[in-house]
């Protein structure tokens, strides 16, 4: 017993530490963590036998934050959650405060609330598949992916004169209208955006790197993702064909046709095949979207101050990294009472010590990847 | 004010207070009386009591337990007693068919004899509804983890007691999650000032006066 280590805050069950084994400290500052997150990996020679994850480094309270702001000053501080999917934190923040006036914006506004908020689940998945491959050990498709999401980048900036915190949307609907060429450079981006998802797909679906290193890597069966709450791609790679955009429309997206792809053994690599293929109809989306973006008013009548009838709403929407929802409750004044937000890259990250047991630890970067989160949105 | 128990009454009490009020404003001012109807007609109640199958079954199974059903914009919300809160869950999941916690969080009413909130959405993957559970819970009660029956609950239910102080009873690990572990205080509670901040930590682990 003289060579065993007590280590109270791995596991409360198994806190003792065999002769072959060791706790090995992964980040904060790793590239492969995406940001700060540290996790505490318990080690058999190289196999992960537990793991834990420590969280809080981005904590900002942005909760308690809403509570002293009105609602509409705080719609700028959820594009600092998700960082790399701004709009549509901003998109489901709206859509709640409009449920809880019981206002509803204009279809014009959905309509280019759809697009963009499309154009936003490419980039994310864009920047994802370029950082994931990268981690894996694959630098081309970075700077393929890059290229690409700096096309959309600069329709946002055309837009709304920002490219990340974009602050896109606002209660009741829009600011600024489509700009002129709007439709032009969304056309253009989606005719040419079909051949580069055939690109990283050359570069990588059936490259025997790729798919040995992640294959059957990070196994999540339905029932786990159920249970474990995990949503968005990694629920679809297991096999559930559900997708909020369907099962509950919100913004304009009953309006048009796309498929929910799924995969069917919830691994790292059909994790990889849906999201490409969620780019793929995301692009569809945004084609049939421009071709017919009604006229009309852009904001509704909400008014200046913001007073919603006392009481709650939840509303969720479907954001590239799952569930995205928030909960607000109103006592009738101008500031909300409460503001819970649930964020998908926090719940999802649960699911991370399920998932790596029995992995080499150079597989639990894989992981980490394929579980895109951002720790912005994990911490709040 | 807008405290839960008084919540689904106000508007029944303030519709006979509008009629009377109507008449006497556009009489003041007829001519912009078509830009002012919207505003005069009296609002629909936001919250309404709920009856209907699902709550029906659960009234029926667990009668006094169920305090009250109510819709708010469409949203419907069971509100339980926290005694029976986790049998009630452990019921959602395997009859009603709500295998997913989809959002688990709490709500400080400080002037409140009970003085939390326990919210959990609770969405049914074979149905596609939504229903929201909520039970009161005084400061000094502990509830019963819902980890058993929903586990993405583990971290939801460490969040809580992080930011609330609520003390799970049956979960595998509780400790704080976002903040660090010795941290004096639970934040979201409304008496947490937005500028207040463990500054005895901040100066010994940060080596800063003030994390402001």
């Amino acid at each position: 017993m003289a060579d065993t280590v007590r280590d109270n805050d791995l596991h409360p069950t198994d806190t003792l530490l065999g002769a072959d084994e060791l706790v090995l400290n992964m980040g904060p500052q790793h590239p492969s963590t995406h940001g700060v997150l540290r996790v505490k990996l318990k080690l058999d020679g190289e196999r992960v036998i537990g793991s834990e994850c420590v969280i809080g480094y981005l904590h900002r309270g942005v909760e308690k934050i809403a509570e002293s702001r009105s609602y509409q000053q705080f719609a700028p501080y959820v594009d600092r959650m998700d960082y790399v999917a701004a709009v549509s934190n901003g998109l489901g923040y709206c859509e709640a405060v409009e449920k809880l006036l019981m206002a509803e914006a204009p279809p014009r506004a959905q309509v280019i609330r759809t697009i963009l908020a499309e154009l936003q689940r490419i980039a994310s998945h864009l920047l994802w598949l370029g950082t994931h491959a990268l981690d894996i050990g694959a630098l081309t498709p970075l700077f393929y992916c890059m290229r690409e999401r700096e096309e959309i980048l600069k329709i946002f900036e055309k837009y709304c004169g920002a490219r990340l915190t974009t602050h896109a949307f606002r209660i009741g609907g829009l600011q600024y209208d489509a700009y002129d060429t709007l439709e032009k450079d969304v056309e253009r981006f989606c005719k040419d955006f079909e051949r580069r998802i055939q690109e990283y797909s050359d570069l990588l679906t059936g490259n025997s790197i790729w798919i040995g290193r992640t294959r059957g890597i990070g196994l999540l069966n339905a029932e786990d993702c159920i249970a474990l709450g995990a949503s968005g791609p990694i629920l679809r790679a297991s096999g559930v064909k559900w997708d909020l955009r369907k099962a509950m429309p919100y913004a304009a997206y009953s309006q048009y046709n796309f498929e929910i792809p799924v995969g069917t053994r919830g691994d790292t690599y059909d994790r990889y095949l849906v999201r490409l293929e969620e780019m793929r109809q995301s692009r569809l989306i945004c084609l049939q979207a421009i071709e017919n973006i009604p006229a009309g008013p852009i904001m509704a009548r909400v008014g200046k101050v913001l007073k919603p009838p006392p009481g709650e709403v939840y509303h969720s929407i479907e954001a590239p990294k799952g569930i995205l929802g928030y909960y607000i409750l109103s006592d009738g004044g101008t500031q909300p009472y409460r503001v819970r937000i649930r964020p998908p890259s926090f719940i999802n990250l649960q699911a991370l010590d399920k998932m790596v047991r029995g992995h080499l630890v150079g597989d639990v970067v894989a992981i980490i990847g394929t579980l895109d989160i951002v720790l912005g949105e994990v911490d709040r | 004010m807008a405290d839960e128990s008084k919540a689904p009454q106000s508007p029944e009490s303030s519709q006979p207070a509008t009629p009377g009020a109507t008449p006497a404003s556009p009489a003041a001012a007829a001519l912009p009386s078509p830009a002012a109807k919207p505003a005069a007609a009296p609002p629909p109640p936001v919250q309404v009591p709920l009856e209907n199958e699902l709550t029906r079954r659960y009234r029926e199974r667990f009668g006094r337990a169920i305090l009250d059903a109510i819709e708010d914009r469409k949203q419907a919300i069971l509100i339980v007693d926290i005694a029976q809160f986790l049998e009630i869950a452990r019921y959602s999941r395997d009859t009603e068919k709500f295998d997913l916690l989809e959002d688990y969080t709490a709500v400080d009413w400080p002037r409140r004899e009970k003085r939390f909130d326990l919210v959990a959405q609770l969405y049914s993957f074979p149905n596609n509804v939504r229903l929201r559970l909520k039970t009161a819970i005084g400061a000094d009660q502990t509830a019963d983890s819902l980890t058993s029956v929903w586990p993405v609950a583990n971290w939801l239910e460490r969040e809580i007691f992080d930011l609330f102080g609520i003390a799970f009873q049956g979960h595998p690990g509780l400790k704080r999650i976002l903040l660090p572990d010795e941290w004096q205080g639970h934040p979201l509670r409304k008496d947490y000032d937005i500028l207040q901040q463990d500054t005895a930590w901040v100066r010994e682990n940060l080596g800063i006066e003030s994390g402001q």
